[in-house]
């Protein structure tokens, strides 16, 4: 899985791992909270806060390479791995533990 | 994200919460917010201000909140102490402590000195009446406010900058004012003595009175009723003559506030001496400001202030390599409705030459000194636009022999052939140069050298300057070619630039590729290409999807994935994440019908701004991602319409003018012909974005001369424009020829675009396509080859065989559920 996995009590089902289109992402709202969810090429699978460090741009809608993200808005390309802005930018944004179990996908709120 | 941990930090001490000192600490918070735990002393009651604008404060022009820069709330939210009201009197240095007035002792690490100055108080009897003030402070303005209210009379004593400033606030707040100057010229060391003199008939014409060349031998005092103490009543001259007055301004000079650091046993002079890190002689200490004295020089302005903060800044934040070499100043006076510019050096030598324009009507006066042509000093008078501009030259100290003849006309006048030379290089290093990303020059400067950039898109890439609308590209070239050299540049033609980082093969080539290896999706391209990333980048992604599709409409994969939001989406995404939505108006009619249906999905959906657009389309601002299916629906049920593309590097929006249809003076059917056209190429995937316009007359009211592909109608026939662009580099279109009939107009147009669909390179609008491959090389293919062209034409015709018409169909939700892209996967409570 992406972010190393740890011991995670309060985990989600939000869907089939198909849901989510390869090189893209989906969205899961939570109150007031928007979480993207990103499947790679190979199929791992990332969350982070939908909002992008730099002016909250919308990541979920973005460019998705390698183990990154293009904002939408203005470029900045950021790690889906931590939420961190690759350099020259600077920035980091939450990122949550996700697991893929027999097709499904599991998240969890608490922040990594 | 990585943070210190508190204990780890540094304590810093400010002395002095002044311009100098809280400019240092603003610099220092954007370069290392977490370096320090600062605590910041300040003699006054306030956060920090503007002292700059006392001027205006007093003149009525301003209050108190405007004048202030940052008040306490800005301290606490940035974790800094604020001790104001409490002066530091004592440092000391053996434990590291600073003392204050109010008894704190607090131990800094490092310690910043920013006291600023005192005013220079005459000494002569009579100094210390009440009603005798200075002009330095808050307190000071509101003294002289309070006695303005009660008092008629007042003298200031000086006539310079500070001096002329008091009188004019004091004037203006209804006092009688005598400016009393000991020398026969006002601001004598700003101006020489023609433009003193205009400044001083231009003040005495707004009615202040002045005493030239006048010394005060002292300030006379009597009982004062209503107090029952003595209060200022007069000042007299060494002539024996007086003046009544019941307020008397010292404005004759400032002099470095240095008490403290001297009685700690740093080593000053004039100023507290600091070196080019403005460090002091110890080195735990550093001093910006008006208390310093570097290279043998005091300021009394901000500029140089500024350009203090930002070394000093760098060397508090640890990476420092800036060094503050001394400024050259330049001076203007906030008096409103008197224009007066100054910097330099305004007295000359035997070797120095004056040039001078001078026109005594407009009460306009211009003196450029010169030394072995170059600027050496200004002053302007009546004037002063120009004043930054020959700023920069004399700071440049560039030769400019060759506008000489032209120079004291201005910059409008000399510039026309000396733009080229006056380049980047002349201004200062905190001009920005990139305006949407905040880039100072300086920081580019820096970027090259440190990370020896070699390549104007490294230069871009590494610092961010010119990534957004990109219209400072050429000022950051300039600065490549002026920090390396031009001949370093590692320049390659278009022609052979990698396509992005992934690969080596430019555009040109992997088009070429492409179509001879028959390659149908990106994912194909990079693996036959031997991508370096076998997703590709955000660049080349779009191109290669691109390119794949616009070769071969049959039978490419459209790779959404590989496609920017907005044609992933069909909508524009805005900057707060909501998405807009254009419907497409065929040559700019619509009709009720349409319009009732937009004014009822605007009511349903809660749109919250509907704008006629600069291509005669209705823009729907502001709809959430989850309603676009929804609208779209409403849309094209209520009003039979369709996406109109506002998103894709596709075909825009074909402009038209009313014409011949209803127009005096309109030759064809311009609306009609629009229209045929919008509904021959919509739908077709371009390079860019292509914009097309229609005008019914050489009048030309639908712009066609910016578009990409432009009619103008004739009495005769059809003129054929192509290349223009509006936008970031206007460029007017070329002429590509005059046909006869709308068909024609079809077929040229069709060819045309079909061209410049497949040999251009992915985000070259027409305009650049052509400026690259030159414009008889379009002529050549779509004028004089018959043949040629036709075929084009046929290729594009085929090629919208396969379009998605209206790409809302698909995704609306009359056909069924919203595509799941719109929805979010989950909602969690
Ligand atoms: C809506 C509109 C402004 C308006 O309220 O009137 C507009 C809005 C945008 N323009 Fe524009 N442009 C609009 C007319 C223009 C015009 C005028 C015209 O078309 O007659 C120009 C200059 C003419 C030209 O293109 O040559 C123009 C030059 C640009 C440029 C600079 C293009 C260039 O080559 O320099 C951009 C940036 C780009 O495309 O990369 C841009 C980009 C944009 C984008 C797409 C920015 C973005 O990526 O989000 C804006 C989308 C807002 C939205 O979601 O609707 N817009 N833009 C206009 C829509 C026209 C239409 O009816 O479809
Ligand atoms: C009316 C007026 C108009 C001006 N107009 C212009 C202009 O148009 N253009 C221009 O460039 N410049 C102008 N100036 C000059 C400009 O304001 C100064 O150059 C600038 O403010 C100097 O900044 P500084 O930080 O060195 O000093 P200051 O801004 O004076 O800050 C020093 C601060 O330190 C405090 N302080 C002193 N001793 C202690 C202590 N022991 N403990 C704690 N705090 C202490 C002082 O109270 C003061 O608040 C003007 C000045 C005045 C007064
Ligand atoms: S609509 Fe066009 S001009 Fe206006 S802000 Fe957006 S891009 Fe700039
Ligand atoms: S908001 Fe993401 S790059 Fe600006």
């Amino acid at each position: 899985m992406g972010a190393a996995q740890k011991m995670v009590e309060d985990w989600i089902e939000v869907g089939p791992l198909d849901a989510i289109p390869r090189l893209g992402a989906r969205t899961v709202k939570s109150g007031q909270n928007t979480i993207a969810v990103f499947r790679t090429r190979d199929d791992q699978v990332f969350a982070l806060d939908d909002q992008c460090p730099h002016r909250g741009g919308p990541l979920s809608q973005g460019i998705v390479t390698g183990c990154q993200v293009i904002c939408p808005l203005h470029d900045w390309c950021i790690r889906l791995e931590d939420g961190a802005a690759e350099t020259p930018d600077e920035g980091q944004t939450g990122s949550y533990p996700v697991k893929v179990d027999a097709g499904v996908v599991y998240l969890s709120l608490t922040p990594a | 994200m990585i943070k210190k941990l508190a204990d780890q930090k540094q304590d810093l001490v400010v002395i002095g919460n002044g311009m100098a000192g809280m400019r240092t600490v603003e610099e220092l918070l954007q370069l290392a917010p977490d370096h320090y735990n600062i605590t910041v002393f300040g003699a006054e009651p306030y956060g920090n201000y503007n002292r700059i604008m006392l001027s205006p404060l007093l003149a009525g022009d301003k209050d108190v909140d405007e004048i202030m820069i940052n008040t306490p709330e800005w301290y606490e939210q940035n974790n800094i102490t604020l001790y104001s009201g409490d002066p530091v009197e004592r440092i000391d240095r053996q434990r590291r402590m600073v003392h204050s007035k109010s008894g704190r002792e607090i131990p800094y690490d490092r310690l910043l000195i920013a006291t600023g100055s005192n005013p220079f108080m005459l000494p002569i009897d009579g100094k210390e009446l009440p009603g005798v003030i200075t002009f330095r402070d808050i307190h000071d303005v509101e003294s002289m406010l309070e006695a303005s209210k009660e008092h008629s009379k007042a003298v200031v004593i000086g006539g310079g900058l500070l001096g002329l400033e008091a009188a004019h606030g004091l004037h203006k707040q209804g006092m009688d004012v005598t400016v009393v100057h000991l020398l026969d010229t006002l601001m004598e060391r700003q101006l020489d003595g023609a433009a003193g003199r205009l400044l001083q008939q231009s003040l005495e014409q707004r009615g202040l009175h002045f005493r030239m060349e006048a010394k005060t031998e002292r300030i006379l005092g009597k009982k004062d009723k209503l107090l029952g103490s003595k209060r200022v009543s007069g000042v007299r001259f060494t002539d024996g003559s007086e003046v009544k007055a019941d307020l008397v301004v010292m404005a004759v000079g400032i002099k470095p506030n240095i008490e403290l650091a001297q009685n700690s046993g740093l080593y000053c002079e004039r100023g507290i001496l600091v070196n080019d890190t403005m460090q002091t002689y110890d080195p735990r200490i550093y001093s910006v400001g008006e208390c310093v004295q570097h290279r043998d020089k005091t300021y009394g302005l901000v500029a140089p202030l500024w350009e203090q903060a930002k070394v000093c800044a760098t060397h508090l934040a640890n990476v420092g390599s800036g060094r503050y070499v001394g400024s050259e100043t330049s001076t203007k006076l906030k008096v409103s409705g008197v224009d007066l510019f100054s910097a330099g050096d305004i007295i000359g030598d035997d070797d120095s030459e004056d040039l001078v324009f001078q026109d005594p009507h407009r009460g306009v006066y211009k003196r450029i000194i010169l030394k072995d042509n170059r600027i050496k000093g200004v002053v302007l008078y009546g004037e002063t636009g120009d004043g930054s501009w020959y700023f920069d030259l004399m700071k440049a100290e560039r030769d400019v022999s060759d506008i000489r003849d032209r120079l004291v006309f201005g910059r409008a006048y000399a510039e026309d052939e000396a733009k080229a030379d006056a380049g980047v290089e002349s201004l200062p290093d905190d001009t920005q140069i990139c305006d949407c990303n905040g880039v100072c020059k300086g920081t580019i400067v820096e970027t090259i050298r440190s990370q020896e950039l070699t390549s104007q898109a490294d230069v871009e890439k590494q610092t961010k300057a010119g990534t957004s609308c990109g219209s400072c590209k050429d000022k950051v070239g300039e600065l490549l070619a002026a920090t390396i050299g031009a001949d370093a540049i590692a320049t390659v033609a278009a022609e052979d630039k990698p396509m992005c980082d992934c690969t080596t093969l430019s555009h040109g080539k992997v088009r070429a590729a492409i179509r001879e290896q028959h390659l149908l999706s990106a994912t194909d391209v990079r693996e036959a290409l031997g991508w370096d990333r076998a997703d590709g980048c955000n660049k080349c992604r779009p191109a290669l999807n691109y390119y794949c599709i616009s070769t071969f409409p049959a039978e490419a994969i459209d790779d959404s994935q590989s496609r920017f939001i907005n044609e992933r989406a069909h909508a524009n995404i805005q900057k707060d994440g909501t998405y807009s939505v254009v419907p497409r108006m065929w040559g700019g009619l619509t009709s009720s019908q349409e319009l009732r249906a937009i004014a009822d999905v605007v009511d349903k959906y809660d749109i919250p701004t509907v704008k006629v657009t600069g291509g005669q389309r209705i823009d729907l601002l502001g709809v959430k991602k989850e309603d676009l299916p929804g609208v779209w629906r409403d849309l094209r049920e209520k009003g039979g319409l369709q996406s109109g593309h506002a998103y894709g590097k596709a075909l825009r929006t074909v402009k038209t003018c009313v014409g011949k249809e209803w127009c005096r003076f309109g030759l064809q059917e311009s609306t009609k012909l629009g229209v045929e056209l919008e509904q021959m190429t919509a739908g077709t995937w371009t390079p860019h974005k292509f914009k097309m316009a229609v005008s019914g007359c050489p009048r030309n009211c639908a712009e066609s001369s910016i578009k990409d592909f432009g009619v103008i109608c004739l009495e005769t026939g059809y003129e054929l424009q192509v290349g223009g662009n509006g936008g970031v580099k206007l460029r007017g279109t070329d002429v590509l020829c005059r046909v006869s009939t709308p068909e024609e107009v079809k077929e040229y147009c069709g060819g045309f675009m079909q061209i410049y669909r497949e040999e251009a390179y992915y985000l070259e609008r027409t305009a650049h396509w052509i400026e690259r491959v030159g414009l008889d090389y379009v002529i050549d293919r779509v004028v004089k080859d018959d043949a040629g062209r036709k075929a084009a034409y046929e290729r594009f015709l085929e090629s919208q065989q396969y379009i998605e018409v209206d790409p809302w169909a698909g995704r609306s939700s009359d056909s069924g559920a919203a595509p799941i892209e719109y929805v979010p996967l989950k909602e969690v409570s």
